[in-house]
């Protein structure tokens, strides 16, 4: 991962499922329509308010539910920058990495005061409190797999890949 | 001979090309089918598809199922299901049923699952697929482009987490109420993103629908799969539904004597009342008498989990002779279109509708909020269905309790949750 990512904390329970993260009433539309009313049924301001960077710190068992990918893209879509939690459904968590969304399994997420504003470093596995530079340790994630978030994504990765490669096979 | 192995190792083993597989390991599996539906399928990989410039790995291997917006109700919904007609066309998938119900109910009605086999799903009920003795997960349509490009996809060998279940169920109470036992104990992640195999002589006693709620529901304790070993019950709906018996093997997908889980729960189905989730957790489960003061205005049997034949037989047992009450209404929409057949040829379907209730397409419908059926505000549902998430039916305040379609049944009958053990002769 290149770059820090910093902003205020959104601050979740336990068991945040997908269909308030991608609620089933506007799956069909748009993706900019769908990300408005991204944790509405928990949180009325979050999309209106959520700026790019800002970090959402969840309770156990974040994302499960569906395994609809509009879930990681919506909060993508809104710019959120990280989500840290102490655990995330098996599903969720493979479809943020596989979007390019960085997800931190933080297993102190639940001491982040709710107004924080973190800088969360994920080479270095951690999260820091801007204000009283409390350190919350996550788990570290692969470097191959920083680079496929760094990437955004999967799909962007495998193309950046393939045209390296490309490249190299032009100079060869 | 390789050291003795759980379902789950054995499934991922033989899929990974490996004599025998550890918890932990991480493999690449060769893929024997992936599953897709309407709503995460074709309009979702095809883009991708598209943009890597590949084509899919084997479309012999392939299913699509339309399911999330049928009937189309609007342009958009329209747009996707033509999108998902022309896309298989083109791509050469054949195994494609176009609003014949919902896919995790299809998909072994059709003869499309055996045991032993390991597949992908993109929808996260596809633990479904564990009831016939096959390892069936769901994935995001990212990684089912993955697969449709390449035929693998990577796996950490799941530990085998045991629910075992001994003793016999009383009247009325059936596989949806044990399985909200098994959330109220567990919780939503106390499946792990691991394997859970059901076994025990109530599950052995369980028909092929029956066991399918449960391996369903393995979702919702947040599990990677849900797998019950196969056995003569299997063979039978198997051969039911038109697969060769020379090619359903039994005794290769059992549990080895000796096999190491991670964890043992054990449950006395003797011990079971009806239960009932209410909002917003299946895991928020507890004997229906803690509710029976809860007035409802719709409810619903429905979904993947609850309207199947056996759900709409359990309907029609306590319908029989009544009346829906006054100021509630009660909607079902079968599973799929054979499900539909059945309960018109037996009779099922007459009880259902002289009774009152309102007889709706199948499809996911009102279960996610995608088709007709949804709530208003500060409505109450009672439904058959497996979430009961804030919102989920449609909106934001409206409140869903879960129970199983004798319960559902139940309650539309008295206007307020209510012991279905009552209504039953």
């Amino acid at each position: 991962m290149s770059a820090l990512v910093k902003g205020r904390v959104w601050k979740f329970g336990d068991n945040v499922d997908t269909d308030v993260l991608a609620p089933g009433l506007y799956m069909k539309g748009s993706l900019a329509e769908l990300a408005r009313h991204c944790l509405e049924a928990l949180e009325p301001r979050f999309a209106k308010e959520v700026k790019p960077g800002d970090i959402v710190v969840g309770g156990r068992n974040f994302g499960m539910g569906s395994s609809r990918e509009q879930a990681v893209m919506a909060l993508r879509e809104l710019g959120v920058g990280a989500v840290l939690a102490p655990s995330f459904a098996g599903i969720f968590y493979r479809n943020a990495l596989n979007l390019g969304l960085l997800a931190l399994v933080c297993p102190q997420a639940g001491a982040i005061p709710a107004d924080a504003e973190l800088v969360v470093d994920a080479p270095a596995a951690q999260a820091r409190d801007a204000k009283t530079a409390a350190v919350y340790a996550c788990e570290a994630i692969p470097p191959h797999l920083l680079q496929m978030i760094d990437d955004g994504g999967l799909l962007p990765h495998l193309e950046k890949k393939l045209s390296t490669s490309h490249k190299k096979e032009a100079r060869a | 001979m390789a050291h003795p192995m759980t379902l789950a190792e054995k499934l991922v083993a033989r899929a990974a090309g490996m004599a025998g597989v550890r918890p932990g390991e991480v493999i690449t599996a060769k893929v024997d089918l992936a599953m897709m539906h309407d709503s995460g399928g074709p309009r979702r990989v095809a883009p991708m598809l598209e943009r890597l410039q590949a084509k899919i790995w084997d479309p012999d291997k392939v299913v699509v199922i339309s399911d999330h917006y049928v009937p189309a109700v609007d342009a958009e919904s329209a747009g996707i299901l033509d999108l998902t007609r022309k896309w298989v066309k083109a791509a050469g998938v054949s195994r494609f049923h176009d609003m014949q119900g919902i896919c995790h109910v299809v998909l072994p009605e059709r003869g499309h699952l055996k045991p032993g086999m390991f597949v992908v799903g993109g929808d996260s009920h596809s633990p479904t697929g564990g009831a016939f003795g096959t390892y069936m997960f769901g994935v995001g349509a990212t990684e089912m482009c993955g697969v449709l490009v390449t035929g693998e996809i990577w796996l950490r060998v799941p530990q085998t987490i045991l629910l075992q279940w001994r003793g016999k169920l009383g009247k009325g109470v059936v596989a949806k109420d044990m399985i909200l036992a098994m959330c109220a104990r567990l919780g939503m992640d106390g499946g792990q993103y691991q394997a859970i195999q059901y076994a025990g002589d109530t599950i052995g006693g369980l028909a092929m629908q029956e066991r399918m709620t449960l391996s369903n529901m393995a979702a919702e304790l947040g599990a990677q799969a849900g797998l019950i070993a196969p056995d003569t019950v299997t063979r039978d709906y198997l051969l039911s539904v038109g697969v060769p018996d020379a090619e359903i093997e039994i005794d290769a997908w059992q549990t080895d004597v000796g096999a190491a889980v991670a964890e043992q729960h054990d449950f006395d189905a003797a011990a079971l009342s009806p239960m009932v989730a209410a909002p917003h957790s299946p895991a928020n489960s507890a004997p229906v008498s803690d509710h029976s003061t809860v007035a409802v205005d719709q409810a619903y049997i429905g979904a993947c989990t609850g309207a199947k034949i056996n759900d709409l037989r359990m309907a029609a047992a306590v319908l029989k002779g009544r009346k829906v009450a006054s100021g509630t209404r009660l909607l079902i929409a079968p599973a799929s279109a054979r499900t539909t057949a059945e309960a018109a040829a037996d009779g099922t379907l007459a009880t259902l509708t002289a009774a009152g209730a309102i007889l709706l397409s199948s499809g996911c419908g009102a279960c996610a909020g995608y088709g007709a059926g949804v709530l208003a505000e500060n409505e109450t549902c009672i439904a058959s269905t497996a979430r009961n998430f804030k919102g989920r039916m449609g909106a934001g305040s409206s409140k869903v309790y879960l129970g199983s379609p004798y319960t559902v049944a139940a309650a539309a009958v008295a206007g307020r949750i209510a012991d279905p053990r009552e209504f039953l002769a």
